[in-house]
């Protein structure tokens, strides 16, 4: 049955209409768990605010485990669901200047938008260094094409690399999470949080 | 404005109910277009369409650029991360509207100045947008839709840029705390 647009069960543009709608629901979890504060978000790296490893966690658990049961009542076909591909250089290199823009700036690029949406305008002015850093790139491809086709792996599933079955790897997930969300509302209640 | 007042109009969701809620509108995406949710591959839509606009010849020249068009064929516009960013600006704003959130500002540390956050958002900006190119997607599209799939790739975007930004909190805490 699933995924829809890939097996041809709706047409392109239906896909498009479900992709606002989706993304309507994207901004407004978001902005409802206060992603549109950058006091918020970096609160995570100073223990005061552990909102974005809450979320972030928790959501990325909630469609793991959605997707695997969904594949293993054969309501989706997992095959045809897109594994991000992993070039080992650039994912780390990319993700480092990624976390340097992170804790200077205080948004992500989706988060930004979100704080953009609500009036925001230290979100704006990252939104608009959005796009310079991607022009940025676009104008010097040349500088870094090798650094962003090196060691390409495939696109390998994380417990294959382990050697352990997408659901062991995913119970291991869930025990690592719940650790760490200990420990994020031991660090909230240790960190003083002011007002804002 | 009264304290009540000041709570009520900040008061978030529950970060664990936002996470499944979140979690499922990733289930969706993922049931409905066999693809997750991203953010700054919209932003690279919108660059591809104005380079084009400006000189059609230099996409051809950009390796970066020609790829992409490939990729999408006809208008980079029309692409379901451009209309899944239009969703995120309107629902951002209907629940910043409902929970009396709208204002237009700029949120900062007491103990810097606007125009230092403003500066310090700027280059947090670029680098994020330079980042997400190079390491083919940014905290949505690679780190939470990858490690939903259980894409290596993902799960070490994902250690990358929260390593780095705990590693670098220490000389950015003046910003913050």
């Amino acid at each position: 049955m699933g995924p829809l647009a890939p097996n041809e069960l709706i047409s392109e543009n239906t896909n498009f209409l479900f992709a606002f709608l989706i993304g309507v629901a994207f901004g407004f979890v978001l902005e409802s768990s206060g992603f549109s504060s950058s006091r918020k978000l970096a609160g995570i790296f100073y223990g005061y605010d552990a909102v974005v490893l809450k979320v972030f966690f928790t959501g990325a658990i909630t469609c793991m485990l959605g997707l695997l049961f969904m594949g293993l009542f054969g309501w989706i076909d997992l095959d045809m669901i897109y594994v991000n591909p992993t070039y080992l250089t650039s994912a780390i290199i990319g993700g480092v200047v990624m976390g340097a823009g992170f804790i200077m700036g205080g948004f992500c690029p989706g988060t930004s938008f979100c704080g953009a949406a609500i009036g925001k305008i230290d979100a704006m002015v990252f939104v608009g260094g959005l796009f310079l850093g991607v022009y940025g790139f676009a104008f010097t491809y040349g500088w870094w094409e090798k650094l962003y086709l090196a060691n390409y792996l495939g696109e390998p599933k994380i417990s294959q690399s382990l050697g352990l079955s997408d659901g062991f790897f995913g119970l291991i997930l869930i025990l690592i999470a719940l650790a760490m969300f200990a420990v994020a509302e031991w660090a909230e209640k240790k960190f003083p949080r002011e007002a804002y | 404005m009264s304290t009540s007042k000041e709570i009520r109009s900040t008061k978030y969701l529950n970060p664990y109910v936002g996470g499944v809620l979140l979690g499922l509108v990733l289930l969706s995406a993922n049931f409905i277009a066999g693809r997750g949710l991203g953010a700054s591959g919209a932003v690279k839509s919108v660059v591809a369409t104005s380079i084009r606009a400006v000189n059609k010849e230099a996409v051809g020249t950009m390796p970066f650029m020609a790829e992409y068009a490939e990729s999408h064929s006809g208008n980079p516009m029309k692409s379901w991360l451009v209309f899944e960013m239009l969703g995120v600006l309107v629902g951002g704003f209907i629940s910043g509207a409902l929970a009396g959130r709208l204002k237009l500002k700029v949120e900062h540390s007491p103990k810097i100045t606007s125009r230092r956050r403003l500066i310090f958002a700027l280059a947090g900006g670029i680098l994020f947008g330079f980042g997400s190119q190079l390491g083919r997607g940014c905290t949505s599209g690679s780190a939470l839709s990858g490690m939903a799939v259980l894409s290596l790739g993902g799960f070490i975007t994902m250690m990358a840029i929260f390593g780095t930004a705990f590693a670098l909190a220490f000389f950015f805490r003046k910003n913050w705390i």
